[in-house]
């Protein structure tokens, strides 16, 4: 391997020697021959689009945090830690720890029982068919916006690194995902999503690890931090007591409220493409220990994300910039730190290796998306607006070719992003159009049993529409970030914060305001749907290391022990 | 979990991870006899040869454990 750091070829940071590129090749192989082999467990509906139901806890919990864990978790997020420093991990515990916890004790019970494919499935029974529609539509398409996402990000960072063609990598991988969804469905897409997940740690874990031996340690890695940065780049939270006093402008408001309270719940526990892995679990205790067992690992992954980022403050000899001022200077920006400190590392073999984790990391979320947009086009929309009475084959034949349509979709949409100039911001701001109206809807409904089918769509409609004029009026007219995020320092990820919070409030308000004017279910069109007319199955049988509360209760100290750690 | 016909999830796992680390160990130790021109930074803890040797490691028990015809799940 060459290292080529800040020398007179630009266009490509390391070459790979023959072992790296069996080692890639070898895992296109592994994943295709997993999608060719689980071809024939996959000619029902239950097991094209729910897996069978049968995956133990840790089969459903690893996939549902591998799901989540694409080119955004690994790219994006060492990124944020370059520029925002400790900050970003906020994303990882509280703004994910407590909603999975949530979902794990208090969702899933619900979303099982009433054994739905999806989460607008729920609200189809819940609320009725109005509100399935629109949540459907607009969750297929942030599916395809956000696998489309991945795909640029894997495209760009394989161009950064390798010097591939954008538009080889974009076909390329599109084509392998698209292959190994379509022949296995969602079954294919857990299996390989275990794999991805494991290939991930298999191929970061040395960054930190050698990183760490580099800068000194941690308390080597704080002073040296604190001089090519600021010493409020390694503090959680004790700079955002106010928006001016820390790299993100944020306050402490929006981290709890907005993030861990509105974007997280909704995204954790209503988003169908993390959700649909829990629901194909095989029984109820497994699918309320799958949450609980990602939620264990998610607050590890900052060790292979933000931790890199950190490091490469201390220890890269260039200063990263954003990406229009990297494209306009040939210089490095903030998304290429995983690229660069794989470079710094890593030798032959080693490097295919960590190549092989971004790659699977991009895939993984790219699968993901397509898998749950197959399901939701497939049950929520073909089959409830267009056609009702197919046979089973017919919806298995129908998410086979979704899948394919899908992924030509998202290539489409791959080409469109390249232009934007911040991925995280971009995809934040569309979480708060769909995501965090989606779950006052969804929490009143399980929660609230007065709440009515009307109530429920125009509050969703009202909470997304809210959402959508806010950031318009934001663009328009920049002054208005002040009413929107409470300051005129708020930097766009805290603006989103806000945002999600206003229209989860508008969304809230509405269902309640129009519930009390409307007519409500009866409670016998209630049972299995909402808290209070619902028989919940009793854990007494099992022991108490076996009951899901224990372990939920072990995660919830640990998330407490590491946020006053790095306070 | 049990897939089509015999296969562990496990087991291709731990294929994936022994061959890879396989492939890694054996690039560390050539590299010790060979030592490239360019060096990555901490290249003298050679980590491609340990962490090479721990993912075969890892990767030949599960194999191992997990292997086709012995009903693990």
């Amino acid at each position: 391997m060459t290292l080529l750091f800040a020398s007179a070829d630009a266009s490509r940071l390391v070459r790979l020697s023959t072992v790296d590129l069996v080692i890639i090749v070898f895992y296109f192989a592994l994943v295709l021959a997993i999608g060719f082999y689980l071809k024939e467990r996959s000619n029902t509906g239950e097991d094209f689009f729910m897996a069978g139901r049968e995956m133990t806890a840790w089969i459903a919990g690893l996939s549902f945090l591998s799901a989540n864990l694409g080119s955004l978790e690994l790219m994006g997020w060492a990124g944020a830690a370059y520029q925002y420093g400790i900050l970003a991990a906020h994303w990882y515990w509280i703004g994910a720890i407590p909603a999975m916890l949530f979902l794990a004790l208090v969702m899933m019970p619900f979303y099982y029982i009433s054994k739905t494919h999806s989460v607008p499935g729920y609200l189809k029974l819940r609320f009725g068919e109005g509100s399935r529609a629109l949540s459907s539509i607009s969750f297929a398409l942030m599916t395809v916006l956000m696998s489309g996402i991945n795909m640029y990000s894997m495209a760009l960072v394989l161009k950064i690194i390798l010097g591939w063609n954008i538009n080889f990598s974009i076909w390329v991988s599109s084509l392998t995902v698209a292959i190994y969804v379509s022949l296995g469905g969602l079954r294919s897409a857990i299996f390989n999503e275990v794999l991805q997940f494991i290939l991930i740690w298999a191929g970061a874990l040395l960054i930190p690890i050698l990183g760490l031996a580099d800068a000194g340690g941690w308390g080597a890695l704080k002073t040296r931090i604190a001089t090519n940065a600021s010493a409020e780049y390694t503090h959680l939270w004790s700079t955002l007591g106010r928006f001016d006093d820390n790299p993100m402008g944020i306050h402490w408001t929006g981290i709890v409220f907005g993030l861990g309270a509105i974007i997280s719940f909704g995204y954790w526990t209503t988003d169908f493409l993390v959700v649909q892995r829990v629901l194909s679990a095989k029984d109820l205790r497994a699918a309320k220990m799958a949450p609980i067992i990602g939620a264990g690992f998610k607050m590890m992954v900052p060790f292979i994300v933000i931790l890199p980022g950190l490091l490469a403050l201390a220890v890269l000899p260039m200063k990263l910039t954003g990406e229009a001022q990297a494209i306009a200077t040939g210089g490095h920006s903030y998304n290429e730190v995983l690229p660069l400190m794989l470079a710094r590392y890593c030798g032959p073999g080693l490097l295919g290796l960590g190549i092989t984790a971004l790659i699977a990391g991009f895939m993984s979320g790219m699968a993901g998306n397509v898998s749950a947009f197959t399901t939701v086009w497939t049950y929520d929309i073909y089959r409830a607006l267009i056609k009702r009475d197919g046979s089973d084959q017919h919806y298995v034949s129908m998410g086979r070719w979704s899948t394919i349509i899908g992924v030509i979709i998202s290539v489409g949409t791959a080409y469109l992003v390249m232009d934007f100039k911040s991925i995280m911001d971009y995809v934040q701001a569309l979480f708060s159009f769909f995501i965090a109206p989606l779950f006052g809807t969804v929490i009143l409904g399980m929660l609230w049993k007065r709440a009515t089918p009307a109530g429920g769509f125009l509050g969703l409609l009202a909470g997304t529409l809210s959402s959508i004029g806010m950031w318009a009026w934001v663009k328009v007219d920049s002054s208005a970030l002040r009413y929107v995020a409470l300051s005129a320092h708020a930097r766009d990820m805290a603006e989103n914060m806000y945002r999600a919070l206003w229209s989860w409030v508008v969304c809230v308000l509405v269902t309640i305001a129009v519930s009390m004017l409307t007519k409500p279910k009866p409670d016998s069109e209630l049972k299995g749907l909402v808290y209070g007319v619902t028989d919940i199955p009793s854990e007494s049988y099992v022991t108490v290391f076996h009951r899901p509360w224990f372990w939920a209760s072990v995660v919830a100290v640990l998330f407490l022990m590491v946020n006053v750690v790095f306070w | 979990m049990k897939t089509g016909g015999s296969l562990s999830i496990w087991f291709f796992i731990g294929a994936s991870l022994l061959v890879n680390g396989l492939l890694i160990f054996g690039a560390g130790v050539y590299e010790l006899f060979h030592p490239p021109e360019e060096q990555v930074v901490l290249h003298g803890l050679h980590a491609n040869v340990w962490w090479g040797g721990i993912l075969a490691v890892i990767g030949g028990v599960y194999c191992i454990y997990f292997a086709p015809g012995k009903g693990r799940l």
